[in-house]
């Protein structure tokens, strides 16, 4: 496929402009030296562009998508409609706070519903996305210890199960990473967790349900023994899809979490993002939250006033008189971590979610996912061994170590055989402590009879790899690329485009 | 699988060649490697660093993970071979030719087994 650099030749554009008719003047200002490097294409030619790269992909539009721990459920367009609003599009993040009311107002709403969500006092919506939200909450954890003058509390305890992200997250923010390693059941392992608090424990990061899909039942006793240390319980909100208004991390134990509105609330991932990653704390945390919070205006400095003012624009505007809000920085803010009020349309989009699902649907979402994951595993135990028996939550593991020792067909082969079926591959070779992993997760958005279509596939590619393996090392033919060479795109990737 | 006997192995899958100077060499086994799929990226301590048995020393990233490499023995880095860090895939391609540091003033170290002992680990691993 011809990059879009590659399209097109000077003097084609998608606008016709009329001559100029004043006369061009010399400006005193830096010139650029060089001309930019823009395409010149039709906007015929650029609609066949994005087609094309439309055409390339895999997204949840086109088929099953089961990427287990990315929550890849179905956006509604509802969301997009709400998010198109002129309202919301057409305005500036530097506009007076009273222009904007309602947007103050889609802020502190889903502030609210999300905290209730997951038990927290205060929310932050502000971090870009998962690995963001986890550096914001560790700066919360470490700006708490510091401000009590607790200066050795270094560590931050880890599972050797969790996403990579979080020990990364910590490194970023300063700490030691402790990684401890999982029982025979996947789950936190107490003693080794005993054993590695101390002094110097800052916090602990965890998700529950776990990266393999279990929900670790020693909550309650895994964050009394970090608390009883001295540190603090970080909830990783990876996971949250299998468990949202069933049980929340603040009645676990959890002083910090964050979410992905990208996972469970239903915004795009990726391509079609940006994502977004909200950071919950309960109350004595609340003084720390980067940027800036949607408050009262009332209690914008800290007093409660009548604002007379405020009902008479309201009803002016022929609006029923509501709450007013304004901005405020939090009293000992750990500062901002992004740009004004975070990813704003990707939180619309998040609110809409929450309010078409209300509070029947958001529950019944999460028990059709954990639903939906145990059909499917039961369905396939049979003949892919699963890492761990017991009924899972939102999505399960499967080990392919037997299948690669008796005919040499790995983890990687049965992924891209999916491709050749137009169904996403799941997650491969993760969590790290399950050999030839596999890691499906198929969401509360398909149906059963997508769910029984799938089984079928994964059932003929069994019986496919059984009778002829090479085919199965072979996979996909049918796909715009086929295996691509990983290998070299790590050691030599080729990261920018050459211009002539 | 290659595991040649006059090497010494540790159960996190090191290998440790003791030489006559005193030093040795530390390296990956071949079932590290071939468990770990082709490396691309490999992180290495400096000379005059001090390692100490069963801790992390170095990590390898793979297609498929970044993995840490524990030192089976304490004591000083003496050497690092610094043409892993642009040529990975040599640990893949003679894993007991790519050692990864030589270690010197060598004070301590662990339950190491023998090439045999070692097979008979990694297979009783995977049943």
């Amino acid at each position: 496929m011809k990059l879009i650099f590659e399209r097109g030749k000077d003097g084609q554009g998608c606008t016709l402009l009329p001559e100029c008719d004043v006369p061009e003047i010399a400006i005193d200002a830096p010139v650029r030296e060089k001309k930019l490097h823009l395409p010149h294409v039709s906007e015929n030619e650029l609609s066949r562009h994005y087609t094309e790269l439309a055409k390339q992909v895999h997204g949840v539009n086109d088929g099953f998508y089961p990427l287990g721990s990315c929550t890849m459920k179905y956006n509604p367009k509802v969301n997009e409609e709400a998010a198109a609003l002129p309202g919301f599009t057409k305005i500036h993040p530097l506009q007076p706070a009273h222009t904007v009311q309602g947007c103050l107002e889609v802020l502190k709403r889903t502030e609210e519903m999300l905290c209730e969500i997951t038990g927290m006092d205060a929310m932050t919506l502000q971090p870009a996305a998962g690995a963001h939200g986890e550096f914001t909450g560790l700066l919360l954890i470490k700006a708490y210890h510091d401000s009590r003058g607790d200066k050795k509390r270094t560590k931050i305890i880890v599972p050797d199960s969790a996403h990579g992200t979080n020990p990364a997250s910590a490194a970023m923010c300063g700490f030691q990473v402790i990684s401890i390693p999982s029982g025979e059941d996947g789950c936190v392992d107490l003693d080794r967790l005993r054993e590695a608090v101390g002094e110097d424990t800052a916090g602990l990061m965890l998700t529950n349900p776990n990266t393999v899909g279990l929900f670790d039942k020693n909550i309650l006793e895994i964050t009394a023994i970090i608390h009883e240390a001295g540190g603090l319980a970080y909830y990783d909100g990876a996971n949250l899809n299998a468990v949202m208004g069933v049980v929340r991390p603040g009645d676990m134990g959890f002083d910090v979490v964050h979410l992905n509105l990208h996972k469970t609330f239903s915004t795009p991932h990726g391509g079609g993002g940006p994502g977004s990653g909200p950071v919950g704390c309960k109350a004595f945390l609340k003084e720390f939250l980067p940027g800036l919070q949607p408050v009262l205006k009332s209690e914008e400095h800290g007093e409660i006033a009548e604002d007379e003012e405020r009902a008479l624009r309201f009803a002016v505007a022929g609006a029923p008189v509501l709450r007013e809000l304004a901005f405020a920085a939090p009293e000992h803010s750990v500062g901002s971590v992004k740009a004004f009020y975070g990813n704003f349309l990707v939180v619309v989009k998040a609110m809409t979610y929450l309010l078409m699902l209300g509070r029947e649907g958001i529950p019944e979402a999460s028990r059709n996912a954990v639903l939906n994951a145990n059909y499917m595993m039961e369905k396939l135990k049979d003949l892919y061994p699963m890492a761990y028996s017991e009924t899972c939550m939102h999505e399960f593991v499967m080990t392919l170590e037997k299948m690669k020792h008796e005919i040499d067909v790995s983890a990687m082969d049965i992924a891209k055989s999916l491709l050749d079926y137009g169904i996403h591959p799941p997650t491969m070779y993760f969590p790290l402590i399950v050999h030839e992993a596999l890691m499906i997760e198929p969401t509360e958005t398909e149906s059963r009879e997508t769910l029984d279509e799938v089984i079928a596939v994964f059932r003929e590619i069994y019986e496919k790899a059984h009778e002829n393996p090479q085919a199965a090392h072979e996979a996909p033919v049918g796909t715009y690329v086929r295996r691509l060479d990983e290998v070299r795109a790590a050691r030599k990737p080729i990261l920018r485009y050459e211009f002539q | 699988m290659n595991h040649p006997t006059e090497l010494k192995y540790s159960k996190s899958h090191e290998w440790v060649k003791f030489q006559e100077d005193g030093t040795a060499l530390i390296g990956l086994t071949d079932y590290a490697q071939d468990a770990l799929g082709d490396l691309v990226f490999v992180n290495l301590p400096e000379a005059g660093d001090e390692v100490t048995a069963g801790e992390a020393f170095a990590d390898v990233e793979s297609v498929k993970a970044v993995s840490d490499v524990f030192s089976p023995v304490s004591g000083t880095v003496a050497e690092v071979n610094e043409d892993l860090l642009d040529a990975p895939e040599r640990m893949n391609e003679d894993p007991y030719g790519a050692w990864l540091i030589k270690v010197e003033n060598i004070t301590d170290q662990e339950e190491l087994l023998d090439a045999e002992a070692y097979i008979a680990f990694y297979e009783s691993e995977e049943a």
